[in-house]
């Protein structure tokens, strides 16, 4: 049964595949480029909130009816790899819908995937609608939402959408060539069964159309998939890892820099010895910087949050700095860390991201230092944050911009002293009074001067 | 006519040291506490209530010093250490188990990042502290009081809310007076900013179309009806906020803010 056809398909199938890993390790060292974190503790709550949050989609029903779209198309996807997997194994195999001896259960599952398929195009289309004709802000305002993201959410789009006809082209053929053929129908096809004539009775023709549509959705599925690393619809392979490796703590507990510990601890003991400096290969002592200007100086888990974004602007719809106009944008943060990791690093096989200054973004002003901080992201949007964390709590894929946001504002006072003035003043009053206020600490305890109680009797 | 009323003698940690005793609990004032005139008036809230309660309590009166936490905010991770190392050596000193604040800020710091630097304590919110007297019993507003029927509207603080998911307690709190409490739309994890966290208080905003605390303010405004009404908040920052925009908008006749502590004691008849 094996013929030319399944040769050239298991070719194919090995070339996109093998293509698709060829970019997965690029990414892997882009996000290896940050700096170690051990985040591998309490792997139990880890679970949970991974089942919860991504599995289970959670932090997406904070908004009912996107969430309920984005639910048909991931229910969908998920259900729909099945019949891939079967499209896989009769492509290599020359079998036709091998998986069909499973009998009944077969037909469910069929007839579940032909009415997620429908509605995986009837939430697409919604989802265009919503990007293209009402212009929800989130989704089409924004300096970072220049030419290329916007053309990025509409490809994904169409692809499903087109990807999903493709697959009724086949099961639309396929049965009427097969009842034609007088066999039995294998599975059940609700929506197909609707269009059976469409195509017309010419069996040879019907033929043609199925491989047609066959070949179209896995060449598409194959072609999509290496599609994925150069879009933000990577995030439906990292929102699972992004979610496990998501902070476990409060989330106003901002790290601690243990190099900075042992500084202060020396001053204040000349008697304290710190650790030994980390070495390099070489033997020389490892510079540490404080804070992060580039994307090296950010964790890798910061960078990982980069490549699950998938810039839905939900932080940025909550960020008070961003809702009252200022420049302060949490997921242009993120987009631009990607951005930098793929400047600097490996970018995927397809785009090469754009720069703010050929997009004539004039209100960014960037300089062309290549680092992250003032080559993408600037001061006076990091200085604009309230540390808030609603940006934080609004991501469904938990992602922490503020963390990025933070060590960016770290390297800019620790490193660079430049504060805005007022800040400056503030440090100084709290090494001279111990308050952010200049009010002088001797006079700390004065609130409790002639405070009374009235007394009951 | 003397009105019958006793003077509070707070008790600072070095008297109860040198006495060899040890407080229930220490009340970490902050610095808005002691030096905001207006906060001013919520650490004597405070204290009026612990007081009449009867907690054992104390304070480091002078030797208490900035959490560093606009600092670590604002960037300086340098100078924060300094502080926190600082006041970790002065609170262990004093064998301190127990930490109650009116700040969210510096709850969020002695709790959530002292531990790293050596610092281990029970902290305590207080409205989870007032929560806890309501529970007991200890605090009882026998009718309601001045505030039954009153339109009050909570704002989350983020440091409390977001930061720490307490998003209940303050409310139960107000809901021991018996008031009408209306939510505004953008309430706890969805609260909105007053605009002062991240050590915005001590600089100016950059350049936009809007001062958050007037978003915030109006939002607080229209969920009161536009009458008279109490904005409630449990901040020394978001207290500052909300009041100034509550003048920009010169609605101060019809709306006060207020911290809970305040609508407590006041409720309780400890302010007269």
């Amino acid at each position: 049964m094996i013929g030319v056809e399944n040769i050239i398909f298991l070719i194919v199938a090995a070339l996109g595949i093998g293509l698709f890993v060829w970019q997965i390790r690029k990414i892997r060292k882009n996000v290896l480029m940050g700096r170690d974190v051990e985040l591998a503790d309490n792997p139990s709550e880890r679970i949970n909130k991974t089942l919860l949050v991504a599995f289970g989609q959670q932090k997406m029903f904070k908004r009912m009816l996107p969430a309920v779209l984005h639910l048909f198309v991931y229910v969908g996807f998920i259900v729909i790899n099945i019949e891939v997997l079967e499209i896989l194994i009769d492509g290599i195999f020359g079998t036709h819908r091998v998986l069909g001896f499973v009998g009944p259960l077969y037909s469910g599952l069929m007839a579940l995937n032909e009415i997620l398929a429908a509605l995986v195009i009837i939430a697409c289309a919604i989802f265009l609608w919503r990007r293209n004709v009402t212009k929800v802000p989130r989704l089409a305002a924004g300096v970072e939402m220049r030419a290329w993201p916007k053309m990025d959410a509409n490809i994904i789009l169409v692809i499903e959408i087109v990807l999903m006809l493709a697959l009724f082209v086949f099961n639309i053929a396929d049965m009427k060539r097969v009842m034609l053929a007088g066999e039995e129908v294998v599975g059940a096809y609700p929506i197909s069964q609707m269009f059976v004539n469409v195509f017309g009775d010419n069996p040879g023709q019907l033929y043609i159309i199925a491989k047609v549509g066959w070949w179209f959705h896995i060449l598409g599925i194959l072609a999509f998939m290496n599609y994925l690393p150069s879009s933000k619809h990577f995030h439906i392979i990292m929102a699972f890892p992004n979610v496990y490796y998501s902070k476990l703590v409060p989330k106003g507990k901002m790290t601690t820099n243990p190099a900075i510990t042992h500084e202060i601890k020396a001053m204040l003991d000349p008697g304290y010895q710190p650790p030994a400096p980390e070495v390099d290969a070489d033997g020389n002592p490892v510079m540490q910087r404080f804070g992060a200007k580039d994307v090296e100086d950010l964790t890798w888990k910061q960078l990982m949050d980069s490549y699950t974004c998938t810039e839905c602007g939900r932080c940025t719809s909550v960020c008070p700095a961003n809702i009252t106009g200022k420049l302060l944008s949490p997921r242009k943060i993120v987009m631009d860390t990607r951005d930098r990791m793929e400047e600097k690093g490996e970018h995927p096989a397809i785009f090469a991201p754009n720069h703010y200054k050929e997009m004539g973004v004039e209100r960014v002003e960037t300089t062309d230092e290549k680092t992250l901080l003032r080559g993408y992201i600037t001061p006076e949007e990091l200085w604009a944050c309230t540390s808030c964390n609603a940006c934080v709590e609004a991501c469904p894929v938990n992602i922490d911009q503020l963390s990025t946001i933070m060590d960016l504002r770290r390297y800019l006072v620790l490193e660079e002293s430049a504060a805005p003035a007022s800040l400056n003043a503030m440090f100084t009053n709290i090494e001279n009074n111990g308050a952010p206020w200049a009010f002088p600490a001797s006079d700390r305890f004065n609130w409790a001067d002639e405070l009374y109680l009235p007394s009951k009797n | 006519m003397e009105e019958n009323k006793k003077l509070i003698k707070v008790p600072t940690m070095a008297e109860m040291a040198a006495n060899g005793q040890e407080p229930e609990v220490l009340f970490w004032v902050g610095c808005a506490g002691s030096f905001d005139d207006r906060y001013k008036r919520v650490t004597r809230a405070f204290v009026q209530i612990l007081e009449h309660v009867g907690v054992k309590y104390a304070v480091l009166g002078t030797e208490e010093s900035c959490t560093g936490d606009p600092a670590k905010r604002a960037g300086n991770e340098f100078l924060f250490q300094m502080q926190a190392l600082t006041n970790i050596e002065v609170l262990n000193g004093y064998n301190i188990k127990t930490i109650v604040t009116a700040c969210p800020h510096c709850f969020n710091t002695i709790k959530n990042e002292y531990p790293d630097l050596g610092g281990n304590y029970e902290v305590i919110h207080h409205s989870t502290f007032l929560q806890q007297l309501i529970n007991e019993g200890r605090v009882k507003i026998q009718g309601g009081g001045e505030f039954k029927g009153k339109r009050i509207t909570y704002h989350d603080s983020c440091y409390l809310g977001r930061a720490n998911d307490i998003y209940e307690a303050p409310r139960d709190v107000l809901a021991a007076l018996d008031a009408d409490l209306v939510e505004m739309k953008r309430s706890r994890a969805n609260g909105l900013c007053c605009g002062a966290g991240g050590a915005q208080m001590f600089k100016e905003a950059e350049p936009g179309r809007k001062e958050v605390n007037i978003e915030r303010t109006e939002e607080a405004l229209a969920t009161l009806g536009n009458g008279d009404g109490v904005i409630a908040t449990a901040c020394p920052f978001c207290m500052v906020m909300m009041n100034d925009g509550v003048k920009n908008k010169e609605q101060e006749q019809n709306v006060k803010v207020f911290d809970i502590a305040e609508l407590i004691a006041q409720a309780e008849g400890l302010t007269k």
